[in-house]
């Protein structure tokens, strides 16, 4: 196959940064869009232009770490990471536009790299069970209904991309935050912290300058691991059982 | 466990080794033989118990005057930044990506074991622990093992109460699986994305503690050298990722849970990021680094597809208990579409040479077999190149199918989806094929290493004050790593073993602060800096990925699945030139003062390229086939593995010696593995 890649390049956090045009050829359908962007990287070596940067680990759709708005799409046409999308979801000839997630809280590093570490902090916030090593009763002393533990773990399998906020127009986290508000209030164990933890979690959410969630929907259909988008509804209905609770 | 016999612990049932045979010579010093120097006596079931108690404990004001550095957040290190957070410590933990979130152990998709028997069906500590000593084939150290069986109970109850959502039944309890050829139900899981999940467990009480201030978080810090300062592990420099500001970081202790290194092998299934910089850093400060070859390689991947493969997929091996293993009887129907080959011309060579166990042979058994199979030609799926025995290169198809036709036919299809719909799903992404109409191919790959820097009881290496755990340590899986246990090893380690050792330690602590310009310190920063800036100006003509891929091609024709002696002397000097064509020929571009992924990838490569060597040289002196290293020139009349106890029933601790182009060998210190508890036998799985 032959592409034509329009990618951002931004020298780093504060240069001016612009797209880029690089043709490509050689790219194989199997390979995955990493391993293309291998390949151009490959390339650019050869010709002594610096690589793009891109941020990438497992490569398979586990560790949330790769990104990439491919023409306009979080993660691109297909309902995965960008790690596991294959160039057979292109076709010969195509022109490709790659840039990074576009969101005030996850300002550009260099090229298609951001920082999320705003994410980080809302867990900080709140996000965890508080259980110190050692503490914890034998583990089943306390059943949990098996509906409500496969709910709570169908959101656990988020992966903390950011392809949620940076899909939404409002450049909301919302899905984020209403995944792990579902999967700890979901389980016996996050009852006791339930209702601190989202009202503590909310507050960081818009003290990062993540925008508000007005239904829209784009998050949900964006995210690799499918979070349902009722999860910002038991979002809502946990903040206000907590705001009737004066908390 | 029929046929054994349990013994008291307290009577060696084994004399030390005596080895005969000296493949490695001229390419090692033989150094003193070494023992643990903390390991405890007694009964073993007593024994870990007795030692907590010994251990001396640090009084909870002292506590947060107390610096650990932690570098790594996969399972070991992140239950362990959190662990001693609560404890009150002042903990600094470090990771390569850009959220602790992302560390490796994510990936990991079986399961975790644990001795809770909730089955009832005969499960207890000492049967764990055998069965994890007989899964590394004897070459585990006995006290290390007994404890991991010992502790792992108390793992799942800690991952419950922090909301890991395990697998459970109807009545909300908790739901266990068989895994890894064994025969009670002792695996926990989370579908197929167990490690996930207690990941997130480990990152969310680690996240608590940053809340609190007990742990601060450098996250995109690459840890580049250690400091060492009157024998004792100070600290450690860093490069931050996003500035290139190379810092000095000082600590009262220091624990590597940095991983594994398998991405030596250029393919493997580790993250693209792995790689054994922290711990060859440390290798180099005086640390030993014991049983490098151990590797484990793992049967049921996604095969390779062409040159530009970046790395390979793991599909669980849970997919062995239903699907059917085979290839075509016939080389010339290796290009036909399988499902027009008729039954009477497939070879289900699993069940056919391992009638007793099947599919279900330990991993390195199926994947040798299926290494054979692709050897004989009759391998599937794409021609793809690769060096040859003869150091030439080739081209040849590698992969067999697994196939769930039958399993469809007994559990219908919607059966087989409950059980595997996740990693059916993830081939079919991969591949662009569809698993439920055409046979997966699937072929070995590397999956986990095995060895890691030498540490005593107390995971603390023989740097004082340098703890290791997890996969960046040696000591639990001996030659090879039985199933959903390397979870159970990073917690063990991170929210139990360490911080019950490593506060003995510490009693004798605060240590006298080390000044920031104390000469070693300065040094450890200069080498670092000199370092940075060479790769910049080498400005040679080939890229870092080249002189990756060509070092993992080498790796895994002569030091893979099969290893010789011929082999194994032919790596070794394929891997002196490319190790010095790289430093002199290498190109890397960009600059060192902001984010440049090819400089740190240029630091990591030039680190496995010494290590590649000293795995080969250890998987040359040790000529016996043992768990995941096979030893062509040790094997039995039918071409099983053959051990050699009375040579090899020692772990081989190697100490760093230069590097090899200057003249430079290693120095093998041996310390013997005395078992008072468990007989050596050898394995028989037909």
């Amino acid at each position: 196959m032959k592409l034509t890649l329009k990618v951002w390049r931004q020298a780093n956090a504060t240069a001016q940064g612009e797209i880029k045009t690089y043709p490509l050829d050689g790219v194989s359908p199997d390979m995955s869009f990493l391993e293309m962007l291998d390949l151009l990287n490959e390339q650019l070596v050869t010709q002594g232009e610096e690589p793009v940067a891109f941020d990438h680990d497992c490569r398979e759709g586990i560790c949330g770490m790769c990104s990439l708005m491919i023409n306009g799409e979080a993660h691109g046409p297909e309902v995965t990471t960008t790690c596991q999308l294959h160039m057979r979801s292109f076709s010969d000839g195509d022109t490709i536009t790659i840039e990074p997630w576009r969101a005030d809280p996850f300002p550009v590093i260099k090229d298609l790299v951001v920082d999320r570490s705003a994410f980080d902090r809302i867990i900080q916030s709140g996000g965890f069970i508080s259980a110190n090593t050692g503490s914890a009763p034998e583990a089943n002393s306390v059943p949990a209904p098996r509906d409500k533990a496969m709910r709570a773990f169908n959101v656990a399998t988020c992966i903390g991309c950011g392809a949620c906020v940076a899909a939404c127009p409002n450049g909301s986290a919302s899905l984020f935050l209403g995944a792990k508000i579902t999967h700890l209030g979901e389980l016996p164990q996050g009852q006791p912290e339930r209702w601190s933890r989202v009202v503590d979690m909310v507050g960081q959410h818009d003290h990062e300058g993540f925008g508000g969630c007005t239904n829209i929907g784009e998050c949900a259909s964006a995210c690799p691991k499918e979070i349902p988008l009722d999860v910002i509804s038991q979002l809502n209905k946990d903040l206000r059982t907590a705001m009737k609770q004066g908390l | 466990m029929a046929g054994s016999t349990l013994h008291d612990g307290l009577t060696p049932l084994n004399g030390p080794s005596n080895q005969i045979s000296d493949d490695a010579q001229g390419f090692y010093v033989l150094g003193e033989n070494i023992v643990d120097p903390v390991a405890p006596a007694g009964p073993i079931k007593d024994r870990w118990t007795t030692r907590k108690f010994e251990n001396r404990l640090v009084n909870p004001a002292n506590r947060r005057k107390l610096d650990i550095i932690i570098v790594g957040t996969g399972l070991a290190g992140g239950a362990a930044a959190a662990t001693l957070g609560e404890a009150g410590y002042n903990v600094k933990s470090f990771c390569y990506q850009d959220s602790p979130r992302r560390a490796h152990s994510i990936a990991a998709q079986g399961g975790i074991n644990a001795a809770k028997n909730y089955k009832e069906d005969g499960d207890s500590t000492f049967r764990l622990f055998y069965d994890t000593v007989k899964g590394g084939d004897y070459r585990a150290r006995e006290n290390n093992v007994y404890r991991l069986a010992e502790v792992s109970a108390n793992i799942i109850d800690q991952c419950v109460a922090q909301g890991v959502p395990f697998a459970r039944e109807y009545g909300g309890l908790l739901d266990n699986r068989s895994f890894g050829g064994v025969q009670v139900s002792r695996t926990f899981y989370a579908r197929g994305q167990t490690g996930q999940q207690l990941l997130i467990g480990a990152y969310q009480a680690m996240e608590r503690q940053v809340a609190a201030g007990t742990v601060e978080q450098f996250t995109r810090h690459e840890m580049l050298e250690l400091i060492v300062v009157d024998g004792k592990a100070r600290g450690i420099v860093t490069r931050d990722m996003v500035t290139g500001a190379i810092e000095t970081h000082l600590a009262d202790v220091v624990v590597l849970a940095s991983g594994g290194y398998g991405n030596v092998f250029y393919l493997s299934t580790n993250a693209m990021g792995s790689n054994v910089t922290a711990a060859w850093r440390a290798h180099r400060k005086g640390a030993y680094m014991a049983n490098p070859c151990y590797t484990q390689i793992h049967p049921t991947c996604i095969p390779v597809t062409g040159s530009h493969q970046s790395k390979l997929t793991l599909m669980s091996e849970s997919l062995r208990n239903d699907g059917r293993i085979w290839v075509p009887k016939n080389v010339a129907d290796c290009e036909k579409d399988p499902r027009e080959i008729p039954e009477e011309d497939r070879d289900y060579f699993l069940e056919r040479i391992y009638p007793s166990f099947g599919n279900l042979v330990p991993r390195d058994i199926a994947s040798r077999a299926a290494k054979y199979m692709c050897d004989e030609g009759r391998g599937v799926g794409p021609q793809v190149a690769e060096i040859g025995p003869d150091g030439e290169q080739r081209m040849v198809r590698r992969g067999v199918y697994l196939d769930f036709a039958d399993a469809i036919a007994r559990l219908g299809k919607h059966g087989v989806e409950e059980k595997y719909d996740n990693l059916l799903d993830m081939y079919a992404r991969i591949t662009g094929e569809n698993p439920y109409e055409t046979p997966m191919r699937i072929y070995p790959a590397v999956h986990y290493v095995m060895g890691g820097l030498w540490v005593d009881y107390h995971l603390q290496s023989n740097i004082e004050g340098l703890f290791v755990t997890g996969e960046a340590n040696f000591s639990d899986h001996g030659a090879n790593r039985l199933g959903a246990s390397a979870l159970m090893q990073g917690l063990a380690d991170g929210y139990f073993v360490l911080p019950n050792t490593i506060r003995d330690y510490l009693a004798d602590g605060p240590f006298e602060k080390v000044a920031a310009d104390h000469p070693e310190v300065v040094a450890a920063q200069r080498a670092v800096e000199e370092r940075v800036s060479k790769f910049l100006a080498i400005q040679g003509t080939r890229s870092v990925e080249s002189y990756h891929k060509e070092l993992g091609a080498i790796m895994w024709e002569y030091c893979g699945m099969e290893r010789t002696e011929e082999g194994l002397k032919l790596a070794i000097s394929k891997i002196r030139e490319l190790r010095a064509d790289f430093w002199t020929n290498v190109k890397v571009l960009g600059a060192s003062d902001n984010l440049n992924q090819d400089l740190e990838k240029a630091g990591r490569v030039a680190d496995f390229l010494e290590l590649g060597e000293l795995m080969c040289v250890d998987a040359l002196n040790r000529r016996e086939s043992c768990g995941g290293h096979f030893r062509g020139e040790s094997q039995t009349e039918d071409g099983e593995a053959l051990r050699h106890d009375e040579e090899f029933a020692y772990v081989a601790a190697w100490e760093w010696g230069g590097d090899s182009n200057e003249g430079g060998q290693p120095v093998l210190h041996k310390e013997d593995l005395i078992y008072t508890a468990i007989e050596m036998k050898q394995r028989s799985y037909k």
